[in-house]
């Protein structure tokens, strides 16, 4: 196994004006492991995706990608984008693009592969999660479920070294969950390397290598899912867990 | 009992309950009735103007001037050669405004403070241009460039097309510019998450959503330009209106000026048809529910 951690967090802080939305965040994520973020909205889950990929700027701390400082200021990136998928959760497909366009697209456009060699991949692609039928049709043509399979898909395409997940069942219809999940187990076996944020519990503690609990910007816990869904230490976590599981 | 049973598939099997033949006969009543009322009121109300107008005192007089098909004889060919000067002009006119008002509203969308002099000026000019009329442009733009004497000569029509591309272009980079704020941001987080640079993001991704939206608004100014290129007649250009006017002063009868009005209402027709059937189109669409 490779030593070098896929993606590393060092004291990272991010404020929007006085408001400290992240504190002294520290991760190591290596390859192949699966990342479940959890919290209450507003402690800074998605803030913490948005940094890693450099949608929001840091105010302190640094982020390295496979070694590779992308918190320095000369970094290209656009370039380091490329190396990350993110799924949202709206989808946030192209509605102009088809399905199939849709995926090749950053594979066209940004890595310079030949078309013909991209939709080869991307109807690979789509044929494992058994939407190859689809792969013509516009994305408002497709159920909230399928659609977000075809964004997880849209991510891989490029073999990005992490995956990040922000909240991608939150807008689905309950009876739609299921299938996304399962593309996602799917993904985890396969190696991929996932930080997601994420509501549902079960899921996070059925799929992941490790549950970070996170609270007013701050890592609060953070453990192995049995040891933090089964026994956390911390009465704030165990507090969360009892309204979350309340809730459903 | 028939309601019991499990209910054969296909359509074939279904036939309608006496209560919706009852909502069907009654609704093809109502039907009947509405379209009757309709054309009956039409046909009234068409009877009543025209013999209100033929009762006029000075009806014949009019006729004579502005409906005469002797004048629309004779005056028919200059009209149409002029009137094909409009539709040349028309193509090139469009063309340069699509380009130009493209660059316009980029240059204005564009962020950061190193392009503040790029969309000062962009935004300089379509509030020039917008304010003013343009039959003033084409006046100051067909004789003042010209009068520079810096460029070798070319015909009026070429000035009154870049007088018609300079106020045209104003108002379609203001369309445009509105279609690329209504993309959803969230577009192009996903555009540059993928990895797609600024520019990349904005042709490919962008672009081609804003100018779906605001289609229908384009082809309603392009409706516009369409009778507005008329307006270069007023540099001398003999153009449809140029030539009605010539015919008007040789034949001493205005029927000319209505023939050349006519031929732009038919110039117009099947764009206006196509604006209304394509933005039915998109209505549908939206309706059917896209979720982005």
């Amino acid at each position: 196994m490779n030593p070098t951690p896929v993606l590393q967090l060092r004291e990272v802080r991010k404020q929007f004006g006085s408001n400290v939305v992240l504190d002294s965040i520290n991760l190591d994520v290596h390859q192949g492991d699966v990342f479940a973020l959890i919290g209450a909205s507003g402690s800074g889950k998605s803030t913490l995706l948005r940094c890693i990929n450099l949608l929001e700027q840091l105010d302190d701390g640094q982020i390295w990608l496979s070694g590779d400082d992308i918190s320095t200021p000369s970094i290209d990136v656009d370039k380091v984008r490329a190396r990350i998928g993110v799924v949202f959760q709206q989808f946030n497909l192209f509605p102009h693009l088809s399905v199939l366009r849709n995926i090749t697209l950053a594979a066209t456009e940004v890595f310079g592969t030949s078309p013909a060699e991209a939709t080869e991949r991307a109807m690979y692609l789509l044929k494992r999660v058994g939407l190859a039928d689809k792969a013509k049709d516009f994305p408002d043509r497709l159920s909230g479920g399928q659609q977000q399979r075809v964004a997880l898909v849209r991510a891989i395409a490029t073999d990005p070294e992490v995956l990040l997940l922000d909240e991608i069942t939150s807008a689905l219809d309950p009876e739609l969950v299921g299938e996304v999940l399962d593309l996602v187990r799917q993904l985890k076996d396969d190696g991929t390397t996932i930080v997601m944020a994420t509501h549902e519990m079960d899921f996070a503690r059925e799929v992941s290598d490790q549950v970070v609990f996170l609270d007013r910007g701050m890592i609060h816990e953070q453990a192995h899912p049995e040891q933090l869904f089964g026994s956390p230490e911390k009465e704030r976590t165990r507090e969360f867990l009892r309204r979350f599981t309340n809730r459903s | 009992m028939a309601q019991n049973t499990p209910h054969p598939a296909g359509a074939e099997a279904w036939r309608p309950s006496s209560v919706e033949l009852g909502r069907q006969a009654f609704r093809k009543k109502q039907n009947a009735r509405s379209v009757a009322i309709s054309f009956g009121s039409t046909l009234v109300f068409a009877i009543v103007v025209y013999f209100t107008i033929i009762n006029t005192p000075g009806w014949e007089r009019v006729q004579n001037s502005f409906f005469n098909l002797e004048v629309v004889a004779q005056a028919w060919p200059r009209v149409i050669e002029g009137l094909w000067l409009n539709v040349r002009v028309l193509v090139v006119a469009a063309i340069g405004v699509l380009v130009v008002a493209l660059l316009l509203a980029t240059l204005r969308t564009l962020r950061g403070p190193v392009f503040f002099p790029l969309r000062a000026l962009a935004a300089g000019y379509t509030d020039l241009f917008r304010g003013m009329p343009l039959i003033i442009v084409l006046y100051l733009v067909g004789f003042g460039i010209p009068g520079l004497g810096a460029l070798p000569r070319m015909p009026l029509e070429f000035w009154g097309t870049i007088a018609l591309i300079l106020t045209y272009s104003a108002y379609v980079s203001e369309v445009f510019r509105a279609g690329i704020e209504s993309v959803h941001p969230s577009q192009r987080l996903a555009a540059r998450s993928l990895g797609l640079s600024y520019g990349k993001t904005l042709r490919l991704i962008v672009m081609p959503q804003a100018v779906r939206k605001v289609t229908p608004a384009l082809m309603n100014d392009f409706i516009a330009m369409q009778k507005d290129v008329g307006l270069i007649s007023v540099l001398g250009a003999v153009d449809a209106v140029r030539a009605a006017q010539i015919e008007t002063a040789q034949a001493f009868n205005f029927t000319p000026y209505v023939l050349a009005g006519l031929l732009f209402v038919l110039l117009a027709l099947p764009m206006i048809r196509l604006t209304d059937w394509y933005s039915a189109r998109l209505r549908e669409r939206e309706q059917a529910g896209s979720t982005v």
